[in-house]
């Protein structure tokens, strides 16, 4: 019997596959058996989370002192980070530094942020942000058939709009 | 609001509206943000974890935007009702464990959720119905400046916002995009999909997010590098993904309606057949038979029932939901048989 899938090679592994309440019978060879079930796992897999997190073993040796570095800000020790994978405190990303780095760039394949920062807004900024504020409360209230409030909200937006420009 | 008042009501998401929502179910954006100088919830005992509830609970009370919320100590939450807090999307399954020092705040319409001391000491979310990320993350950018001005949020500029777990790290963000694909799965194709999308390094979950396993033909999926690219790339990224998935998903269903067209009609009718007669059936029963019905709904072939009402028995129709409805603890059985009867009552109206 050949491959049901590559249709070159003998099928050795059979497989009965339930899907919704179809049953179906597969006949693969060893090499599209394995890539099928490949396929399997990394459909549900765990392969999120922790995914970098699994390879921690095989890092370059860290000596045995690496363990014992501490947090000054909470007291977890490099060792429990690797224990259970979680950091104690935002400082704990100073104090194991110069391991954090590596990690995160096997996790992300980047170590520079480029998103948004938490600093502090200016006061342009936000009444930007309270313009965009109204404007989503009109669509809604355009959405939501609420004429009489959508007349409202844009008259706001229109009296902050001439703020903003003066 | 209290938490009953949210049984009578659709949750944005389960709208069934917005873009491509024949396919594309709902739009979440999720922002895990810590405060500065405080442990992270797993590594604080009682007393650090209740200040940092605390100090977030005021600062949210401070923001404008969150003026419409209202805010759930868990511990004063019972089971039932923490697990119909998941069912709605509004909380994670972890989030309803061992409630000590946990919040959740919810705004009316069910578009902005926040998590304070689940593994992170702030995870806020913001859904939409369809396909449209963009719009989740505009408000929930509000959102989040609204907070950074009240709270001191751990950030480095090189690592962005630090999180409990380093895979969050950067951004913070997850986006993550529901997607109903019936077709894929009948004509197989959905595993040569999946495998595809693990290896753009993309997750792909079920209808309840982590651990959760595929049903129904729903598959969540979410972007995993979270530092690097900024916030808009993110999305720009997840956005070309869904896209070529809906178009894969549209072909699959176009591919059964010539070559199988009596077939498929024939099993949405069953399962449509079976919904509105069954004296017995299972959650897990209910979602695969709505997921035919989802599809007929789509390609025009159930014509008398509208996407809104499909959307809101999959919701209703959860073990908890079930037990808000009857106002009663029901045991596994009388689920079932409560189930089938919620069903038949809903279905045939006409």
């Amino acid at each position: 019997m050949l491959c049901d899938i590559c249709k070159k090679n003998d099928a050795t592994v059979h497989l009965t596959e339930i899907l919704n309440d179809q049953m179906s019978e597969l006949h693969l060879c060893e090499e599209c058996a394995r890539q099928k079930s490949l396929a399997m796992e990394q459909q549900f897999g765990l392969n999120d989370l922790l995914a970098g997190m699994a390879d921690f073993g095989k890092q370059e040796k860290e000596p045995e002192t690496v363990a014992h570095i501490k947090c000054p800000g909470c007291g977890l020790t490099y060792a429990d980070f690797k224990k259970i994978g979680r950091l104690g405190c935002g400082e704990c990303y100073n104090a194991f530094n110069k391991y954090l780095g590596p990690l995160l760039k096997r996790i992300h394949g980047s170590t520079q942020h480029t998103g948004k920062s938490p600093l502090k807004v200016t006061k342009d900024l936000k009444k930007e942000m309270d313009i965009q504020t109204l404007r989503i409360r009109l669509q809604k209230a355009i959405q939501a058939e609420a004429f009489e409030e959508a007349a409202k909200l844009r008259d706001q937006i229109k009296e902050a709009e001439k703020k903003k420009e003066k | 609001m209290q938490l009953n008042d949210l049984l009578n009501h659709t949750s944005e998401w389960l709208k069934g509206t917005g873009p491509n929502s024949d396919i594309v179910i709902s739009s979440r954006i999720r922002l895990a943000r810590n405060l500065d100088k405080a442990r992270f919830p797993h590594w604080a005992d009682k007393v650090q974890g209740r200040q940092t509830l605390e100090t977030i609970k005021e600062g949210i009370a401070r923001v404008d935007y969150l003026k419409r919320t209202t805010f759930f100590y868990l511990a004063d939450v019972d089971n039932v009702d923490k697990q119909f807090l998941v069912e709605r999307h509004l909380m994670s399954l972890d989030h309803a464990q061992k409630p000590e020092n946990k919040a959740l705040v919810v705004d009316d319409e069910e578009i902005i959720s926040i998590m304070i001391n689940e593994e992170d000491h702030i995870r806020m979310q913001v859904m939409q119905s369809g396909f449209n990320l963009f719009e989740a993350w505009n408000i929930i950018n509000i959102i989040d400046d609204g907070l950074a001005k009240e709270l001191n949020i751990a950030f480095l500029p090189n690592w962005g916002y630090l999180t409990a777990c380093p895979t969050n790290a950067g951004t913070g963000m997850r986006g993550s995009v529901m997607l109903h694909l019936p077709a894929l799965v009948m004509t197989r194709s959905i595993d040569r999909v999946l495998a595809a999308i693990a290896k753009l390094s993309f997750a792909t979950r079920g209808l309840y997010g982590e651990g959760t396993q595929a049903m129904g033909n729903f598959f969540q999926i979410s972007n995993q590098v979270s530092l690097g690219p900024s916030e808009n790339e993110i999305i720009e990224s997840i956005n070309g993904l869904i896209r070529q998935i809906i178009e894969q998903e549209k072909q699959a269903r176009d591919n059964l309606l010539t070559k199988n067209g009596p077939l498929l009609e024939d099993r949405i009718n069953r399962s449509l057949g079976i919904l509105k007669s069954a004296r017995i059936i299972s959650s897990q029963e209910t979602i695969e038979l709505l997921s035919m019905v989802r599809l007929g709904c789509d390609l025009g072939m159930v014509k008398d029932i509208d996407r809104r009402a499909i959307n809101e028995l999959f919701i209703i129709t959860q073990p908890a939901h079930l037990q808000k409805i009857e106002n009663i603890k029901l045991s596994s059985e009388e689920r079932d048989l409560k189930r089938a009867e919620l069903i038949r009552n809903k279905l045939n109206i006409h």
